[in-house]
């Protein structure tokens, strides 16, 4: 029953009774109150906590759209061309060409001892070469001998070299499919695109684990990556949840140092709409303070940047088809039949507006049937949502987490290829949203793109691309909107905001730990604020020591 | 290039509630011996019967007469590895497409594994609904593909549809579906061996005379043995021109250029390839047509054209 009181330079509370404090209050890892010491001195004996009296705390910033699997990737090398900060702090340089990036493997390959071990890089993004394509010739310049397999970026495409398509029985001819470009030679050139194409030699280059998979020592590498991003909640999207992972989760969840509250969702794949809501429900019982379990996600589209999302007319800039749906209107409309009654939430990826539209339509159609009237169905990425769908958003009770990452990494490719100027400069749409009312979250998709709200509030408040061009003014958002979207927008999306997203009596104690102040960096400096750590649940977590 | 035998896969396509799933049931329940893996790329319940199901092991159903079923999710792919490695224990594959699946991109797929062969891409439609289907603001374009996918478009439910407009849906059917043979069906009920084709015992080996099929009204077949070397290119072509009416053909022959070769012919594609066992001493040929008899004089000519001129017997069906 001890209270500490910590001490802060400034207290940014997202409670807009007191916006701003000096102390706040923590006992059982809750907040009693924030204000000044005086004000809080009155809940008895305390311990007073002045190691932040130089550094400027604000809610647990709060991640809405991530995956686990980010801490996994880390055991791979590094192939990206933006520096990028890994979970035990080391920022690994950005390549800038091909050799580069063929050297920092041949580095990696002359450390391993074991021979046939497969060397594993990821985030590769040829985009950045002048699209020059990596060819299995690069990568045969790093070993001959070993399989080596680098996962882009976008996690849709992987390149490989000679030795690992020689073990997966495709260094040969006659191989006609869409995602296996071929040489002069009639063989692949090592660039594998789509799942289809990459799994025959996921396993042989040490990256079958796919995407939405983690195990034990990735989950706290990605929890300790929280903690250097200010990041005290994450929700990691979807996930199998098979009873194994389940069981391991909550069995490193609840060791006493673990830093970071998860909410991980079942995706909606191998199973029926039923099946699924009644997992849901199951995984609900088991959640913990720290692993929370029971909304499903349903995937309804693909990509943009992979011309797989679904868009309405007039469809892609360059004259690509329309995109590939992933599930039905039938089996959607009955799973969010199924969920609306039985109370479970619903996230649905849709990246094109056509995807966007379906939800929009059945869910329409599903609240007729179980009129509900706080389900909170969110939109997830959501990129290409006019105006018109913001408002039928905001009527139909639904949150939207749109993408605002893209702009910065994906942007020039947007403006120049995929959707065309005028859409390039719509996409996610966030000062839409809120003019509209439509509860509103932000995200990086990590390992996507690199996980840190601050990085994604900045992205939403400049819409600045790689190249530096500015892409939609028009839905730029005050810094003010941003903070309160990565920290109280994102806990509203996850059904959390009674617990966490601002510093207010009752709340968790979780604490983004700041050594600068977001409000008076200015906004285009608002991705160069440093972390310190994060107090979640009233522990404290220092970036260094972590 | 050293000849392996390869696993022949049927693609199986089309839109939830055409009939694909009681089409599987139909073809395991008339399997003719075939040890037919069934592979399922949906979620939601299994499409077996339950009176088919024997045991199950892991995401693997035993079924009756040898036959296998099983789900892997999304990851198609990995699936298809699964079964390649077992392809001693298996005769044909069927992939049960979901319903929004795009069959002709899964048939591309196969080439990414060694060891499968696409047999053909089947494609089955709701005879009363599917032009409705194809005019749907979410589905048409996804319905649209389907269609052009296809070598095989079995137009299921027929019984449903106003004998007088059965006409005009097949012409609209075949002008979405230009390189498909058109079937049609009720209950999903169309033979084995026109749906998947030789495989299984039936297969042609070069050894044994190919057995007669059972036969139906619906369908009508001719096998025939010959001694001459052929131009397998110019015979592939002429049993595949829709002139000629065949559902399939299959078959091997020795090319006077390249020796023995198997021809398969689904609708308007075929394909040629080495021969993994080249000991026959004669050139065999099955053809197959469905709701129409086969125009003899017609394959006759097919078959003088590839310099076929020795015929050695014709074996129409009982």
């Amino acid at each position: 029953m001890t209270v500490t009181i910590f001490e802060a330079s400034k207290i940014i509370t997202m409670n807009p009774a007191r916006p701003v404090a000096t102390h706040v209050a923590v006992r059982d890892g809750r907040i009693l109150g924030a204000g000044s010491l005086t004000e809080l001195a009155g809940w008895g004996t305390h311990t007073l906590d002045r190691r932040f009296q130089d550094k400027i705390l604000m809610p647990g910033l709060v991640e809405g759209h991530s995956h686990v699997s980010e801490g996994v990737q880390w055991r791979f090398v590094y192939c990206g061309f933006h520096d990028r900060s890994d979970p035990d702090g080391k920022t690994w340089p950005g390549l800038r060409s091909v050799d580069a990036v063929v050297a920092r493997l041949s580095a990696a390959e002359r450390a391993m001892t074991e021979p046939l071990q497969p060397l594993s890089g990821w985030a590769l993004d040829p985009i950045y070469f002048d699209n020059r394509r990596v060819t299995r010739h690069d990568l045969d310049r790093v070993s001959k001998e070993r399989p080596i397999g680098i996962m882009h970026a976008s996690g849709h495409i992987m390149n490989v070299n000679s030795k690992a398509l020689e073990l997966a029985q495709m260094l040969r001819p006659g191989i006609d499919h869409p995602g296996v470009p071929l040489g002069d030679d009639g063989l692949p050139t090592g660039e594998m695109k789509g799942p289809d194409a990459m799994t025959p030699l996921g396993r042989h280059v040490g990256l079958d684990r796919g995407l939405l998979a983690s195990d034990e020592p990735g989950l706290r590498a990605f929890a300790r990556l929280c903690v250097r991003k200010g990041v005290t909640t994450a929700a990691d999207l979807a996930n199998l949840l098979p009873d194994a992972a389940v069981a391991m989760m909550a069995r490193v969840g609840a060791e006493p140092m673990f830093p970071a509250r998860i909410v991980s969702l079942r995706v909606l794949r191998g199973i029926g709409p039923q099946e699924a809501i009644d997992h849901a429900i199951a995984l609900k019982k088991q959640s913990t303070d720290r692993m929370r379990f029971g909304a499903v996600k349903i995937v309804v589209d693909g990509s943009i940047q992979g011309f797989s999302a679904r868009l309405r007319w007039p469809g892609y800039y360059n004259g690509a088809p329309a995109g590939l749906w992933y599930v039905t209107p039938e089996q959607l409309a009955e799973t969010l039949e199924r969920a609306l009654e039985a109370g479970v939430q619903i996230h649905t990826h849709t990246n094109g507006d056509e995807a966007t539209e379906l939800v929009l339509d059945v869910l329409e159609a599903a609240l007729r049937k179980h009129p509900s009237s706080d389900h909170r169905f969110t939109l997830q990425h959501c990129q290409l949502a006019n105006a018109a769908q913001f408002r039928r958003m905001k009527s139909l009770g639904m949150c939207v987490n749109l993408f605002p990452n893209h702009h910065f990494y994906w942007g020039d490719e947007h403006y120049r290829l995929t959707v065309g100027p005028e859409r390039a400069e719509r996409m996610n749409a966030c000062a839409t949203a809120l003019a509209t009312g439509v509860p509103l979250a932000i995200h990086s998709d990590a390992p996507v793109t690199p996980l840190g709200p601050l990085f994604t509030a900045w992205c939403a408040v400049n819409r600045m691309t790689s190249s530096g061009r500015v892409l939609g003014e028009a839905e730029c958002i005050s810094v003010e909107d941003a903070l309160r979207t990565i920290t109280l927008g994102a806990a509203y999306t996850l059904k959390l905001d009674s617990e966490i997203g601002s510093i207010e009596v009752g709340k968790r104690a979780d604490f983004a730990v700041l050594e600068d102040d977001p409000t008076t960096i200015g906004g285009d400096r608002l991705r160069d604020v440093r972390v310190w750590g994060t107090v979640q649940g009233g522990r404290v977590f220092a970036a260094d020591t972590i | 290039m050293a000849a392996v035998a390869q696993l022949p896969v049927t693609v199986l396509g089309g839109y939830l509630g055409a009939g694909k799933t009681t089409l599987v049931n139909h073809l395991l329940r008339h399997a003719g011996g075939r040890r037919i893996a069934v592979a399922v790329n949906d979620f939601g319940a299994l499409p077996i019967d339950k009176d088919l199901i024997e045991g199950a092991e892991g995401n693997v159903l035993t079924l009756s007469g040898g036959c296998i079923c099983c789900t892997f999710g999304s990851d198609l792919v990995a699936g298809l590895m699964e079964l390649a490695a077992r392809a001693d224990t298996i005769d044909h594959v069927v992939i049960e497409a979901s319903g929004v699946a795009l069959p002709g991109a899964i048939g591309q797929s196969l080439s990414l594994v060694a060891g499968l062969v696409l047999d053909a891409v089947v494609v089955v439609v709701d005879a009363e609904t599917v032009q409705e289907r194809a005019a749907d603001l979410y589905m048409s374009d996804t319905i649209t593909r389907q269609l052009a996918d296809a070598d095989l478009l079995i137009v299921n439910k027929i019984d449903l549809v106003a004998a007088d407009t059965v006409g005009r849906l097949e012409a609209w059917l075949a002008q979405r579906a230009p390189t498909a043979r058109l079937i049609r069906a009720e209950m999903s009920a169309v033979a084995t061996d026109v749906v998947l084709g030789y495989s299984g015992p039936r297969a042609l080996d070069g050894k044994t005379p190919p057995q007669p099929l059972h036969s139906t009204a619906a369908y009508d077949t001719v096998s025939i043995a010959f001694a001459e070397r052929v131009d397998a290119l110019r015979l592939a072509k002429g049993l595949a021109d829709p002139a000629l009416g065949l559902v399939r053909a299959k078959g091997f022959v020795h090319d006077a250029v390249r020796g023995w070769l198997t021809v398969n012919v689904v609708g308007k594609r075929y394909s040629l390839a080495p021969m993994p066992d080249a000991a026959a001493r004669a050139g065999r040929l099955v053809c197959i047509a469905h709701g129409r008899p086969i125009d003899r004089s017609a394959l006759a000519n097919v078959l003088k054209l590839a310099a076929v001129d020795k015929v050695l017997e014709v074996i129409p069906c009982p």
